[in-house]
């Protein structure tokens, strides 16, 4: 494109998205300065932007008083074994559904496309009374379970597994090797972009998930971060921005990290499967 | 990109080998396709197993609730419940509530999208428009908020929109006195939709700049060569090919704003006088006031919605692919 892009229209570029990235960037900066500064100088009349007397206390009101562990852990806990269970489910029916051939594949198919768009909202409650039924209300079951796949993640799997030419499980056939086997030698091996972008994706959608975590992990024992900080920030601290703001800067720095390390697999899957 | 393609290869490499020898081997290829039948759905059996427990079944049994009287107490016992037909969806639809939380959560979209779509568009162009130094920066920079928990990035935009905020102190200086955003009946859900925005244009721009880098040179340069100046070049040759991503781009972040709830739980708590009450919102209340029942119908209503813009979706997809 360089030959048709002129100086002045570059310079209008550069003005533009320097300003544009300034301005995008501006809430996290703000949240990270008031995350330090004491509640009086939080809401000072003229502002000031380095905290005079930096503090780390809104931070270690969160290990101390707050159970800042309890709730880091249930995110985490959560978040790895939702990873772990779609990456392994996920891409086994993928497999089938890319590779083989069997009765009943085009209804399997068809059920997982047209359940890909289906949202949250519209399964919680039914979800709810199944959860209670089975007694696991409050527990990491109760938030795992229902997420330990997702028929996005099996259309991922399925398209990137249909680019893996036949020839290579053919070969390992003859050389008598059981499904099994193949799968795990030969497949899997091959799918690590795909893996990646749906790891990622999931872990993302899991740190972040919010509505579910709130109706089914509502003791305290059993909130994730997100629900932590939004029962905070509605009920005893919802004037407290120096606790508010240390919670965000403590639920937001682990993903911003992951994101500028593996910028790429986030970029690409989301652009991929877009977000829900 | 996902490609929508529903062609089964298996089937087409059977289609093509009717001749003698294949029917001859017919007998031994049903066997093994029967023990191919028992190992995929072996493979399949985990996936199976959680998905029929975990959204096949809620999906049924949000439409068999919202036909009954279900409640929170019925938990024990949801045999015991009454079957009342439609009657929950005409409460429902008739509830002025939620004629207003529909109301409000089409403002959200129908301003919410167009308003996203021309920002990444602006964006995508510029980062499109032969710069090269500080591209990764500029990307990283819009696209941080998309990776971020709404809760988390909720509570940020509560302290700037607070009554003496950063942005009303930004405003007092040029001589404004800004309102207070989120206690404004008139102010709330514009500043959630601003929100909104700053949240999603990364998205749209990473999938529009694939877009522009599609748009093949020749055609460009074609255009150049004809005396078609930079303005013209986009109106009458880069943005017709980039609608039909445009479109999609549009249509692909929809599915997520319809379902808007935790800007508002965190941030006004559906108030001030229910302008920020989203359809999510609405049900989430239902719910939580043990009325199970009416709360499926809500949901199975927005889920209508969704569908609808999910089909147009599909659609989309199979046009461009």
């Amino acid at each position: 494109m360089s030959p048709l892009g002129r100086r002045p229209a570059r310079l209008l570029a550069y003005a533009v998205l320097t300003a544009g990235a300034l301005a995008w960037l501006a809430p996290f900066a703000w949240m990270a300065l008031g995350s330090f500064k004491t509640q009086d100088e939080i809401f000072a009349d003229p502002p000031t932007w380095w905290p005079h007397s930096p503090t780390s206390g809104n931070f270690t009101r969160w290990f101390t008083e707050l159970h800042f562990g309890t709730f880091f852990t249930n995110s985490l806990i959560v978040a790895v074994l939702t990873v772990l269970g779609n990456l392994l489910f996920c891409s086994m029916v993928g497999y089938a559904l890319a590779k083989m051939d069997f009765a009943g594949k085009r209804i399997l198919l068809g059920v997982v496309l047209v359940t890909i768009m289906v949202p949250g909202v519209v399964t919680f409650v039914p979800l709810f009374v199944i959860v209670a039924k089975l007694g696991i209300l409050n527990t990491y079951g109760a938030l795992v379970l229902p997420f330990l796949t997702q028929p996005v993640g099996v259309f991922l799997m399925r398209q990137f597994m249909l680019d893996i030419p036949d020839s290579l499980l053919e070969a390992a056939r003859i050389d008598g090797a059981s499904e099994l086997r193949i799968f795990t030698r030969v497949v899997l091996p091959l799918c690590g972009p795909a893996l990646a972008t749906l790891g990622i994706l999931t872990f993302l959608g899991s740190w972040n998930n919010f509505l579910w975590p709130l109706v089914a992990g509502q003791s305290e024992s059993m909130y994730t971060l997100p629900v932590a900080l939004s029962l905070y920030s509605t009920g005893q601290y919802a004037t407290d921005y120096g606790t508010l703001l240390s919670g965000a800067v403590l639920i937001i720095t682990p993903i911003l990290a992951l994101f500028v390390a593996l910028q790429r697999y986030f970029v690409q899957g989301i652009a991929t499967v877009g977000l829900k | 990109m996902p490609k929508a393609t529903l062609s089964t290869s298996p089937r087409r490499a059977r289609a093509s080998s009717g001749d003698v020898p294949a029917r001859r081997a017919a007998g031994a290829n049903s066997a093994r396709r029967r023990r191919q039948t028992l190992v995929a759905w072996l493979f399949a059996a985990p996936f199976v197993l959680i998905f029929a427990a975990f959204m096949v079944l809620p999906i049924a049994g949000s439409i068999g609730f919202s036909f009954t009287d279900l409640t929170a107490g019925d938990i024990q016992t949801p045999f015991n419940v009454n079957v009342v037909g439609f009657q929950q969806y005409a409460d429902v639809l008739a509830d002025p509530e939620f004629q207003h939380a529909a109301g409000v959560t089409a403002v959200f979209v129908l301003v919410g999208i167009p308003a996203t779509v021309a920002l990444a568009l602006a964006l995508a162009l510029a980062l499109n428009s032969g710069i090269r130094r500080f591209r990764p920066i500029y990307r990283l920079a819009f696209y941080a908020p998309v990776v971020t928990s709404v809760v988390a990035v909720s509570v940020i935009w509560r302290y700037i929109l607070a009554r003496d905020g950063l942005l009303n102190m930004a405003l007092a200086a040029v001589g404004i006195q800004g309102p207070d955003w989120l206690n404004s009946t008139t102010w709330a859900l514009p500043s959630l939709i601003l929100m909104a925005v700053w949240r999603n244009t990364g998205t749209l721009m990473v999938i529009f700049l694939a877009g522009l880098q599609s748009v093949p040179p020749d055609v460009m340069e074609a255009a150049a060569m004809d005396g078609a100046g930079r303005w013209r070049r986009l109106r009458s040759v880069t943005l017709p090919l980039l609608r039909p991503t445009m479109l999609l781009g549009g249509v692909l972040i929809s599915v997520g704003y319809l379902q808007f709830f935790e800007e508002s739980f965190v941030m006004t708590q559906g108030g001030p006088l229910d302008s920020t009450l989203s359809m999510t919102y609405y049900t989430f209340n239902t719910f939580g006031f043990g009325d199970f029942a009416k709360a499926s119908a809500a949901s199975y209503l927005m889920f209508v919605v969704i569908a609808v813009v999910s089909v147009v979706q599909f659609r989309l997809l199979r046009r461009s692919t």
